[in-house]
C-alpha cells in the first residue's frame, strides 16, 4: 500500500532534488513534515522496493556506451529460465526479460545490451548465443531515439 | 563534453549511493575531497547538459501499483513522423526508439492497469489507422541494471 503522503513525497522527488544546501528540508517545507521524517520515510520507501535506486539518472549515451542493441532471443519455454541466468551474468546486458510473444513475434527473451561499437554488440550477442547454445536471435539497433523521459507518477 | 576525474567519480557515487543527510551535497564533497560550491557548480553543470537525466528516486512502477508493457508496431517509413507524435502525446510512453526490422517502432508503456494499456494501444490503432502493433507484456525479469561504471573511461 502507498500512503497519501509517499504520494506526495513520490510527486516532489520526480521533479528533482533541489540545487541547494538542504534539498530534503525545502522539500519537506513544501509537503508540510519534517526534515527528518522525509528523510526516514525516503529510508523506508528504498528498504520496500518502491524506490529501486535513490540519485542520479545519468544518459549513458553521452557517456562512451554509443551502441544500444535490444537482442530478442527465440528460447523453448524449458530452457527460458537457463538462459535468463546466464545471460544476467553477462556485464555488457543491462535488461534481461522473459516476454509473452504475440501474432508473427515469437522471440521471448530479450536483452538489452549496451556496447562502444555496434561490432562490439554483435560480438556480446555471438557469445551469448555460444553460452547459450542458442542460435535463433535478432540484434535490433536503435536507428533513432523518438523519446525517452522519466515516468511521471500519480499525477492524476 | 569533456568529464574530467571529479566529475566521473562524483557521477559514479551518486548513480547509486546518493547521500540521505541533511548536507548530502556536503557529504558528498566530504568523501571527494572537494567543497560543497564545487558539487554543486558540478552537478548543475552535468543537469544542464543532460548527463544527468533526474537527480532523485528511480521507482520501481511495479510496487507503485503500474502494470508495463513494452509495445512494437509496424509504421509505413513516410509515417513515422506522424505516428510518433500520436504514441508520445501518451504520458505512459516513457521511451520510443526506431529500429531495423519490420516492426520498427518500439515503445514501453506504462498504465494503471491492464485495461488502460489495451485501451491506449486502442486508441493508438485507431488514430494511426495501423493495426500491426503488438504487446509483449514482461512475464520474468531476470536483470536491470541502470547504473553506468565510469571510473575506468
Amino acid at each position: 500500500m502507498i500512503t497519501e503522503l509517499e504520494k506526495k513525497i513520490i510527486r516532489a522527488l520526480q521533479e528533482g532534488l533541489p540545487l541547494v544546501s538542504k534539498p530534503y528540508g525545502v522539500i519537506a517545507e513544501r509537503i508540510g513534515i519534517t526534515e527528518e521524517k522525509l528523510i526516514n520515510t525516503i529510508k523506508d520507501m528504498r528498504t520496500r522496493g518502491l524506490i529501486r535506486r535513490f540519485g542520479a539518472a545519468v544518459r549513458h549515451q553521452d557517456l562512451g556506451f554509443t551502441a544500444n542493441a535490444m537482442i530478442a532471443w527465440k528460447v523453448p519455454a524449458s530452457f527460458v529460465d537457463r538462459a535468463g541466468e546466464l545471460f544476467s551474468g553477462n556485464p555488457a546486458v543491462s535488461h534481461c526479460y522473459e516476454r509473452s510473444t504475440s501474432g508473427d513475434w515469437q522471440y521471448n527473451l530479450f536483452t538489452m545490451v549496451h556496447g562502444k561499437s555496434p561490432l562490439e554488440c554483435h560480438e556480446v550477442a555471438g557469445e551469448m548465443s555460444r553460452i547459450s547454445g542458442l542460435s535463433d536471435y535478432l540484434v535490433l539497433f536503435s536507428t533513432g531515439e523518438l523519446k525517452k523521459e522519466s515516468m511521471k507518477y500519480f499525477l492524476e | 563534453m569533456v568529464l574530467d576525474n571529479l566529475d566521473r567519480n562524483l557521477l559514479n557515487i551518486i548513480q547509486s549511493d546518493f547521500p540521505l543527510t541533511t548536507e548530502p551535497y556536503k557529504t558528498l564533497a566530504e568523501a571527494l575531497g572537494t567543497s560543497e560550491d564545487e558539487v554543486l557548480d558540478r552537478l548543475s553543470r552535468l543537469i544542464e547538459d543532460m548527463t544527468i537525466r533526474r537527480l532523485g528516486g528511480i521507482f520501481d512502477s511495479r510496487k507503485l501499483g503500474y502494470t508495463g508493457t513494452l509495445c512494437a508496431m509496424k509504421v509505413p517509413p513516410d509515417e513515422v513522423e506522424f505516428a510518433a507524435g500520436v504514441v508520445n502525446s501518451y504520458p505512459g510512453v516513457t521511451h520510443n526508439y526506431l529500429r531495423d526490422h519490420d516492426y520498427n517502432m518500439w515503445f514501453t508503456l506504462l498504465a494503471r492497469d491492464k485495461g488502460e494499456i489495451s485501451r491506449i494501444t486502442g486508441e493508438i490503432r485507431k488514430k494511426t489507422g495501423i493495426d500491426d502493433i503488438i504487446s509483449l507484456p514482461a512475464v520474468k525479469l531476470f536483470k536491470i541494471r541502470v547504473n553506468f561504471d565510469l571510473t575506468e573511461g
